[in-house]
């Protein structure tokens, strides 16, 4: 089982959508919502996804073919 | 004894005991240092910091290591020089510069290395690592070497040969990864996750991350217990820029300077400018970037800090700006030509935001402004060396050299009388 945090930033169409219940609905990934920022304009949600590794990319593949942005947690470790 | 208390989530607010970690575990926020001011207020002193040693070491009651376990090159306590000439070019009559170069391994990254080794050998590790393209790397082989600890050092494979020997010298592993950046960054991240290492940017990040804040402290005492009125600072992840707000504020909150609303001001690359973009856009969102640009000690796409260093800029009246590499290089050779000062990519960076900012009338001519010269020049001269001209190829004699001479500078002085 593997463990990946990401942050989906949703534009102002998406935001009704509800994409990460239809995530866990399409795929084998456990989805675990730490922390969010959503208004009625754009929203962003931080979440950590369990599942098989091949799972969970194909699910953000899934995701980012909606139109949700995808981008990981993990912040850049190489400096200059 | 440090007045370190807790690691705090700069999101939620829990409070975490002192230990290697970086992240809130309860919602991933960014974890930060937490002192007990009321110990801290009960003992310093402009007059206990100024009889210290003159490194950064003198601030330590401000800094979440204990000084007589301090892992000390000699960091900090750089030069805040008055630069007239750079004021006059760019229209500004109180411009000062806080040169960096000058520490051990001749970048600021000593500042927050010195902490971080300090407390990773507290900790009782006995592997410092981090992954750098120079700067960082640099240093954390230079104190490694120094505390006897193991140094693992991940660079990319495609590194120039010049930036590998200014970590080699000091004997650390050094690990060239074949891979993207982003391979670099995704494989680092995970072996922190697997090693007992202290890796200085992720593990031990919080401490590492506090060094920074010296350079605020160092300057309000250069000016004489003053804080500047505006800073001008270069912004990769956007740590250092909050840092040396943090540090003019926590100044100012122990009664040791007057808060004066210091303005915090951010400079970047074009090619890699995330933080000066949702600046622009008016926005908190960072949209992450593919980094392009020959200012590779600020390229950072996906930085860690730049929603706080957005903040900072909005908390403080400040700005960002961002400059075309160009730019940079005009910047590099403004601020030799006119101070005698040789900076590194960095520093081109923000003596042309600076200008730009002047131009734009975010800067007031008659604001106390400093510019945070973070590293030297000799660790970037393949960026500024096509730029340059030449030296004069002369023959032994007299004549040649007087040919070539006017040539390119027009007319010789009169000779002496003889």
């Amino acid at each position: 089982m593997d463990s990946v945090r990401v942050k989906f930033t949703f534009v102002e169409e998406l935001i009704k959508e509800p994409i990460i219940w239809k995530l866990a609905k399409e795929f084998e990934i456990v989805t675990n919502i730490r922390r969010a920022d959503v208004t009625d304009a754009r929203g962003w949600v931080i979440l950590e996804l369990q599942g098989d590794r091949e799972e969970i990319e194909r699910g953000l593949e899934w995701v980012r073919e909606h139109g949700v942005r995808v981008d990981p947690v993990y912040e850049d470790v190489v400096e200059g | 004894m440090s007045a370190a208390k807790t690691l705090r989530c700069r999101e939620c607010g829990r409070d975490y005991p002192l230990q290697p970690s970086n992240v809130c575990e309860f919602c991933f926020g960014p974890l930060e240092v937490f002192y007990d001011y009321d110990a801290i207020r009960r003992v310093i002193s402009r007059e206990r910091i100024e009889t210290g040693p003159p490194t950064m070491w003198r601030y330590h009651d401000l800094l979440p290591a204990d000084a007589e376990a301090a892992i000390d090159i000699g960091t900090g306590y750089t030069p805040l020089v008055r630069a007239p000439n750079l004021g006059r070019e760019l229209g500004l009559e109180r411009l000062y510069i806080k040169n960096d170069c000058a520490n051990p391994t001749w970048s600021f990254k000593d500042r927050v290395v010195s902490v971080a080794s300090t407390v990773a050998r507290q900790f009782e590790f006995d592997t410092l690592a981090c992954a750098s393209t120079g700067n960082l790397a640099n240093s954390v082989s230079a104190h490694a070497a120094r505390a006897g600890m193991r140094a693992a050092v991940f660079i990319p494979a495609d590194l120039e040969t010049s930036k590998v020997i200014g970590s080699a010298v000091y004997g650390p592993t050094l690990v060239a990864v074949d891979g993207s950046y982003d391979d670099v960054n995704r494989l680092c991240s995970e072996l922190g996750d697997k090693y007992p290492w202290a890796f200085v940017n992720i593990n031990v990040r919080p401490y590492y991350a506090e060094g920074s804040k010296t350079l605020g402290y160092e300057v309000c005492e250069q000016l004489g217990w003053r804080a500047p009125d505006h800073c001008i600072v270069p912004m990769a992840s956007g740590s250092l820029f909050t840092k040396i707000y943090k540090g003019i504020k926590e100044l100012a909150w122990l009664g040791l300077i007057d808060w004066r609303g210091t303005r915090m001001s951010g400079a970047q690359a074009l090619g890699c400018s995330p933080i000066a973009d949702a600046y622009e856009r008016d926005s908190w969102n960072i949209r992450p970037q593919k980094p392009n640009t020959i200012a590779k000690s600020l390229a950072i796409g996906n930085p860690a800090d730049g929603y706080y260093a957005l903040k900072t800029m909005r908390d403080s009246n400040g700005g960002a700006t961002s400059v075309t590499d160009d730019e940079v290089i005009e910047g590099i050779r403004l601020l030799a030509e006119t101070e005698g000062i040789f900076a590194e990519t960095a520093g081109g960076v923000v003596i042309s935001g600076l200008r730009k900012l002047v131009r734009e009338g975010h800067v007031a001519p008659d604001e106390v402004v400093v510019a945070f010269i973070t590293g030297a020049g000799l660790k970037t001269q393949e960026a500024v060396a096509p730029a340059l001209q030449p030296p004069l190829a002369v023959a032994a004699t007299i004549e040649s050299f007087e040919q070539a001479f006017e040539e390119r500078e027009g007319a010789l002085p009169l000779t002496k009388a003889v």
